[in-house]
C-alpha cells in the first residue's frame, strides 16, 4: 500500500465524493449483499449461534479486565518457546523495532501477511523510508498494492475493484504479467501467484500480524483463506509479528470458540481454509528466528473508556461492515482508516481519541443506529451504543468555544421540550417554519426530498378543544 | 399486567398516549387515529397535557445533558399510568434503552429508579394490542394494496417482530405485498439525514425503488420519522404511493352503510 488516510476529509465530504462513483456503488451493493446471504445460510445452520456469540464476548471481557496479567503470561510463555517479545507503545515504536530486525538481516525486502495492525501502524511506509520494500502476498492486498490504492474493507481490502479493474492494474503494474491476460478469476489468481512465488523463495524476513493470541501456550494464530499467508510463516528465516495487546486469548479451549465465531461471520465459510498456529522457534522447522511487536497505540485508551471498551472485543471478521447500509453505499476509503464501517466508526475515535481531529470527530456520526452492525457482531459489540456515548464525547470536546447552530439548537430544544406550555407556544411556528425551510432552507433535507404539509392545529390542541373526542 | 382485564372491568387499567414530538407538531391526525382505534378496542386512553418528547432526537446527537430534564418531564408526565403507549417503535426503544443512559449521567439516582420503573410500562402500538389487550382483529377495514416496512428500531431495538404484520393481516380488505430487503434501513437516522443528507437519500432511494417494486398504493410503518423521508423521497419522484403509520390503518372501519364483516 502506498497510499496515505493521513489528511482525509471528514467523513460526509469524503461519502459524497463515494457517492458519485456509480462503478464503485454497484461493486460494493454486489460484494456486500454476496457475502451477507453466505454469512446468513451458515450462521443459520447453527442452532447454539447466539451461546456462541454470548461465549466469545465473555471470554473477550474477561481477558480485558485483566488484561495485563495474561499479556504476562503471554510474554513469559512466547520467551519458553524462544521467540523474543518486544513492546511497543505507538505505532513509530512498532514500525522502528521491524525495521531493526529487517535491518539486522540486511535485509531490503519483506513478504507480508496480510494484517490490519501492520497497515493501523503504517508499516510499509516507514520501511520504504528505510529503503525496505514491503511485499503484501495476499491476492486483494496486491491489488490494492499495485494499484497504488487504499484498501476499503477489512476482509476484502480491494472490494470496490471488479475484476475487469483487476487484469487492467496486473497488466500495468505487474511486470510478469501473462500478456493474453483475461479477466477469468483463475486466470487472475495465477499470475498473482506466478508474480508473488518468486517473492517468498527469495525473500528472507516475513512480516505478519495475528488473529490471536494463546497467552498458555504463547502460540500465534493466522487464519487466512490463500496459503499466501502460511507460505510466508514458513519460509523465510526470520519472522517478524506485530500483535495488538487485545488479541490475547487465555487457552486452547477459549480459541476453539473464536475458530467457529470467526470464519462464518466474515467469509461465511463453516471453517477458515488456512489456520496456522506456531509457537516461538522449532528447530530445523520454519523461522528460525521469531519476533513478537506487542502493541498499545491506542488501545489501553479505549480500555480506560467503559461503554467503548468492548470494541476491543472486535475479532475483525468484518461483518457489521457488510450489514452495514452506510458502508454499503459509500465503501470503505470514506472512513478515512484501515479500519472502515461501523467497527471503524467506533474504533477511530476509541483509539485516537475524540477531539483528535475533524475527521475522527465526524465518525460516531457515520451511521443512522439502524443496528444492523450489532445484530452481527459475533462478540456481540453494541455499536449503536457505543456510538451514541461518542456523539456525546464529541459534544462534549466542543462544549468550550463557539457553540454550533447545532449546540444552539439543541440548548433551545432543551428548553422548549422541558415544558410542555413552551412545546405548544414553539407549534404554533411550525407552519411559518415549514414553510420558510420549504422556500429558503433546510436545502440538506429539500434536495431530494419533499417536506410535510404543516397541519393546522397540533394534536395537543386538538385534545384541548376535543377533550379527545371528536 | 395479567391481572387486568380492560373491558372486563375489575380495576380499570389507566392508560396514556405518548403522542411523540413529530405526530404531535405535524401529524395530528395519526394521533387522534391512536385514540380513536383505542377507545373502539375499549381503552379510555388519556393524553397527559405535560408531556413533550422522549429525548432520543438529543441523545442520539450527542447532547445527553440537554435530555436531562426532557427526561424529567417525561417520567412526571407519565409515571402515575398503568401503561403509556405510543405510536412510534423508535420513541419506545428510546425509552427502555436510552433512558438508563441520561439518568445515569444526569447522577440523580431517585430519576434513574422512577425511570427504571416507568420504562416497562411503555409499549408501541403494536406490543400494546398485541401483547397487553391480546387482540390481533382490531376490526379494522382498509381496501388497499400494502407494503410494509419493519423500521429498525421497531424491528431491532424492540424486537416488535411479527405482531404489525399480523395486525395488518387481520384486516378486512388489506393486501399486504411483500417488500424485497425490507428489513434494510431506509437512510433516515435522524439529524443523520441532514448531516449525511446525501448517504441518507443514496440508501432511501434504494428503500424507494424496492416500495415501487410491489405496486402497492400504500406504504406503512410504525415510526413517523422514518415515513418523513421515505414519504418526502417517494413524493418528489411524484410515484403516487402513499405513506400511512399503522395507526392510520387500523383505525379505518368500514363506513356506515358498507357493512360490517
Ligand atoms: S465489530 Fe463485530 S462484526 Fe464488526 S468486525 Fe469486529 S467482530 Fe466483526
Amino acid at each position: 500500500m502506498t497510499g496515505t488516510f493521513v489528511g482525509m476529509p471528514a467523513f460526509p465530504a469524503a461519502a459524497r465524493d463515494a457517492l458519485d462513483n456509480a462503478q464503485l456503488r454497484a461493486n460494493l451493493d454486489h460484494a456486500t449483499s454476496t457475502i451477507r446471504a453466505k454469512r446468513a445460510a451458515v450462521v443459520g445452520e447453527l442452532e447454539q449461534w447466539e451461546a456462541l456469540r454470548i461465549a466469545g464476548a465473555a471470554i473477550k471481557d474477561d481477558v480485558l479486565l485483566r488484561l495485563d496479567d495474561h499479556l504476562l503470561t503471554l510474554e513469559s510463555a512466547l520467551q519458553d518457546a524462544g521467540a523474543v517479545v518486544h513492546w511497543a507503545r505507538d505505532a513509530a515504536e512498532a514500525c522502528r523495532i521491524v525495521a531493526e530486525v529487517a535491518r539486522a538481516h540486511e535485509a531490503d525486502e519483506v513478504v507480508k501477511v496480510k494484517s490490519m495492525v501492520t497497515q493501523e501502524i503504517g508499516l510499509n511506509e516507514a520501511l520504504a523510508a528505510e529503503g525496505i520494500a514491503a511485499w503484501e502476498t495476499d491476492l486483494a492486498e496486491l491489488i490494492v498494492q499495485l494499484g497504488d490504492d487504499l484498501p476499503s474493507h477489512i476482509l476484502v481490502p480491494a472490494i470496490h475493484r471488479n475484476r475487469s479493474e483487476v487484469r487492467e492494474i496486473f497488466l500495468r503494474e505487474m511486470p510478469d504479467a501473462p500478456p493474453g491476460l483475461t479477466d477469468d478469476p483463475a486466470r487472475l489468481a495465477e499470475a498473482a501467484r506466478m508474480h508473488l512465488r518468486e517473492k517468498f523463495l527469495r525473500a528472507k524476513v516475513a512480516v505478519s500480524g495475528a488473529n490471536f493470541a494463546v497467552a498458555e501456550t504463547g502460540t500465534l494464530v493466522v487464519v487466512e483463506s490463500e496459503g499466501n499467508g502460511r507460505m510466508c510463516l514458513t519460509l523465510p528465516d526470520v519472522l517478524v509479528s506485530v500483535v495488538g495487546i487485545e488479541k490475547v486469548v487465555p487457552s486452547w479451549r477459549d480459541l476453539e470458540v473464536f475458530l467457529q465465531l470467526l470464519p462464518r461471520s466474515s467469509t461465511g465459510e463453516r471453517m477458515n481454509p488456512y489456520t496456522s498456529t506456531w509457537s516461538g522457534v522449532t528447530a530445523g522447522d520454519g523461522p528460525q528466528e521469531v519476533h513478537v511487536v506487542l502493541l498499545d497505540n491506542g488501545r489501553t485508551r479505549a480500555l480506560a473508556d467503559e461503554i467503548g471498551r468492548q470494541a476491543l472485543r472486535c475479532i475483525r471478521c468484518s461483518a457489521c461492515l457488510n450489514a452495514c447500509p452506510v458502508y454499503e453505499r459509500v465503501g470503505g476509503h470514506a472512513y478515512g482508516s484501515v479500519y472502515p464501517g461501523p467497527i471503524g466508526a467506533i474504533l477511530n475515535p476509541l483509539l485516537r481519541g475524540v477531539g483528535s481531529s475533524d475527521q475522527v470527530d465526524s465518525l460516531p456520526y457515520a451511521s443512522t443506529l439502524c443496528g444492523a452492525c450489532y445484530e452481527v457482531c459475533p462478540v456481540l459489540i453494541d455499536i449503536p451504543s457505543v456510538l451514541v456515548n461518542l456523539r456525546a464525547q464529541v459534544v462534549d470536546a466542543h462544549r468550550s468555544g463557539l457553540p454550533k447552530a447545532e449546540a444552539v439548537a439543541m440548548k433551545t430544544a432543551r428548553a422548549t421540550l422541558s415544558s410542555s406550555w413552551r412545546l405548544a407556544l414553539a407549534e404554533r411556528f411550525t407552519r411559518i417554519g415549514l414553510g420558510a425551510a420549504r422556500r429558503f432552507g433546510a436545502s440538506a433535507w429539500t434536495r431530494s426530498r419533499d417536506l410535510p404539509e404543516a397541519p393546522q392545529e397540533s394534536f395537543r390542541k386538538w385534545w384541548r378543544r376535543t377533550g379527545g373526542r371528536p | 399486567m395479567d391481572d387486568f382485564d380492560v373491558r372486563g372491568l375489575v380495576q380499570p387499567m389507566r392508560v396514556a398516549l405518548q403522542v411523540t414530538c413529530i405526530n404531535d407538531a405535524l401529524y395530528p391526525d395519526t394521533g387522534r387515529n391512536v385514540v380513536r382505534l383505542l377507545r373502539r378496542l375499549g381503552v379510555d386512553v388519556e393524553f397527559p397535557a405535560a408531556q413533550t418528547c422522549c429525548g432520543q432526537p438529543m441523545v442520539n446527537t450527542g447532547y445527553i445533558n440537554e435530555a436531562v430534564p426532557v427526561l424529567r418531564t417525561f417520567v412526571d408526565a407519565f409515571a402515575g399510568y398503568d401503561a403509556v403507549v405510543t405510536p412510534s417503535g423508535s420513541c419506545a426503544g428510546s425509552v427502555r434503552h436510552q433512558h438508563a443512559i441520561v439518568s445515569a449521567r444526569a447522577g440523580d439516582p431517585l430519576l434513574a429508579e422512577r425511570s427504571a420503573d416507568l420504562a416497562p410500562r411503555v409499549f408501541e402500538l403494536s406490543e400494546f394490542i398485541v401483547d397487553v389487550l391480546g387482540v390481533i382483529d382490531v376490526g379494522a377495514w382498509f381496501p388497499h394494496t400494502v407494503a410494509y416496512h419493519p423500521t429498525c428500531h421497531s424491528l431491532r431495538m424492540l424486537g416488535v417482530g411479527d405482531r404489525p404484520t399480523k395486525l395488518l393481516e387481520a384486516v378486512e380488505g388489506l393486501t399486504l405485498l411483500p417488500l424485497s430487503e425490507a428489513e434494510e434501513c431506509c437512510g433516515f437516522g435522524g439529524t443523520f439525514a441532514v448531516k449525511n443528507a446525501g448517504t441518507s437519500v443514496a440508501i432511501g432511494e434504494d428503500k424507494v425503488r424496492n416500495v415501487l417494486a410491489t405496486g402497492a398504493d400504500v406504504l406503512v410503518a410504525g415510526d413517523r420519522s422514518c415515513l418523513t423521508h421515505i414519504g418526502g423521497l417517494l413524493d418528489r419522484q411524484r410515484s403516487g404511493v402513499r405513506v400511512m403509520h399503522l395507526a392510520d390503518v387500523l383505525a379505518q372501519t368500514r363506513p356506515p352503510g358498507g357493512g360490517r364483516r
